[in-house]
């Protein structure tokens, strides 16, 4: 019952279980391409996510992706979202 | 033209309530095509004033103090005005970070087995199972009387309590006798400020349970039992085998977006102020909610509303410089030489120009005769 002070080894949270979590998943290069003809936007006008979030390690996504969130909406019942994946921290 | 997943849900119900065959299901399916098109918010339409508005006037009707709730099970927590400006601030940390822990069904149902977890869970301090912690000024060290009562009470062993203690204080001499540990820092001339700091700090030296949970509450929620937490620690609670992932969630927005990533941080800004506006008795409707913490999550980490976030990121100097502290903008924009491109609303207030709303987005271009060609 007592927690040993050494670090005990983490298991990894499986985030996707939880209920804030909505489906997401890496869009592939054609895909892209459609995504921001469709709107007739540059990759750069899209919301950012970063490298560090720990949707996108669990996805396993590069810089520069991007990933489409399928979000339960209160509104629309469910609404896609895309998030370009940027590097850097996040102050 | 596609229609959202509600509204072709509502279709579906309206198929099997009244029976509609091919033709009525077409004929029903353009009208409600027509609504939606018809209801769609107008491009141009300025969305974040009608939201900031619509989330204004009720939150003159806010309760201005944080309510201390009387009820012996009940735990405060920050409601009203103060909650919300916590959360459009976007604050590092909730001024009452709590935690609602939900459990595996196996868990859920049996009363005795939730409060064994939420006893578990609960942080104990070397403070809290001690008779004393004195300063013995003659020999210069802290004299640690367990109190065997609340070890049994927390189910915590004196060799563990001293493992931990050797652990945490390695190099410091350390001498055990039944239920007692006395602990001498480091060198040989050791002043009196010392051994007080070792005082405070093995006060507050965590034994057992999870760190941050400060109290713990046993709740019952229809037919399951919740925990609730005075204190956060979504990551270790996860760790948990007995907790249930799907629903446990802490109202620190910033824990919420480090363990599960931005989308959920966007989501819990909404459930939180829902869940603020709705104890007051205020309904807001969700679309401007949605459009603050979208703004708020937009660049990938959450950004309050105000001049450190979101207005402090405006391309414009003057749109920044309208908000707050103009002059600090102003000075800082002109020294490295900034310029405004007088392309969004404020900007164009000032300067006496049609402001990039409604009808003024759009701009007319005339054909010329020479141009037909």
């Amino acid at each position: 019952m007592v927690t040993k002070k050494s670090k005990k080894e983490e298991k990894p949270i499986d985030i996707f279980k939880s209920r804030l979590v909505p489906e997401c998943r890496v869009l592939s290069e054609d895909e892209e391409k459609k995504l921001l003809e469709q709107y007739n936007i540059s990759k750069r006008q899209l919301p950012l996510i970063f490298s560090t979030d720990p949707v996108v390690k669990a996805l396993g996504a590069k810089v520069g992706n991007v990933i489409e969130f399928t979000r339960k909406s209160k509104t629309a019942g469910l609404s896609k979202y895309y998030r370009v994946v940027v590097g850097g921290i996040r102050g | 033209m596609t229609l959202p997943q509600s509204v072709e849900e509502q279709l579906k119900e309206m198929k099997e309530m009244f029976k509609l065959n091919k033709t009525q299901m077409e004929k029903l399916r353009k009208i409600a095509e027509k609504q939606y098109e018809k209801s769609l918010i107008e491009p141009g339409e300025a969305v974040g004033v009608v939201a900031a508005q619509s989330i204004g006037e009720p939150g003159t009707q806010l309760t201005l103090r944080t309510k201390l709730l009387a009820g012996a099970m009940e735990m405060t927590v920050t409601q009203g005005l103060p909650r919300l400006i916590e959360i459009f601030d976007a604050r590092r940390e909730p001024s009452t970070p709590t935690m609602t822990i939900f459990l595996k069904p196996s868990y859920a149902t049996s009363e005795k087995k939730v409060e064994e977890i939420a006893f578990k869970i609960l942080e104990i301090k070397l403070d809290d199972i001690v008779k004393s912690i004195d300063v013995d000024l003659l020999r210069m060290r802290v004299e640690v009387e367990l109190d065997p009562e609340m070890l049994r009470k927390y189910k915590l062993r004196e060799k563990d309590i001293q493992r931990i203690v050797s652990e945490e204080f390695k190099g410091y001499k350390i001498t055990t006798g039944s239920y007692k540990i006395n602990i001498k820092p480091k060198g040989e001339d050791v002043d009196i400020k010392q051994v007080y700091k070792l005082k405070v700090k093995l006060k507050a030296l965590h034994v057992g349970g999870i760190k941050g949970i400060k109290q713990v509450l046993p709740m019952k929620q229809g037919d399951r039992w919740v925990i609730k937490t005075a204190g956060t620690n979504l990551r270790d609670i996860l760790q948990l085998p007995e907790v249930d992932i799907e629903n446990t969630v802490t109202n620190d927005i910033f824990e919420v977006l480090s363990v599960f990533g931005i989308e959920a941080a966007r989501e819990m800004i909404i459930e939180e102020t829902l869940n603020v506006l709705r104890n007051q008795g205020i309904e807001v409707d969700v679309r401007h909610i949605m459009l603050v913490a979208d703004v708020m999550t937009y660049e990938g980490t959450i950004k309050g509303i105000g001049r450190y976030g979101v207005s402090g990121g405006k391309a414009s100097v003057l749109a920044r410089a309208s908000f707050e502290v103009p002059l600090k903008h102003l000075f800082n924009a002109a020294v490295s030489g900034e310029t405004d491109r007088l392309t969004s609303v404020v900007e164009n207030v000032m300067i006496n120009q049609p402001v990039p709303i409604g009808t003024g987005m759009v701009n007319l271009k005339v054909e010329k005769k020479e141009d037909k060609k």
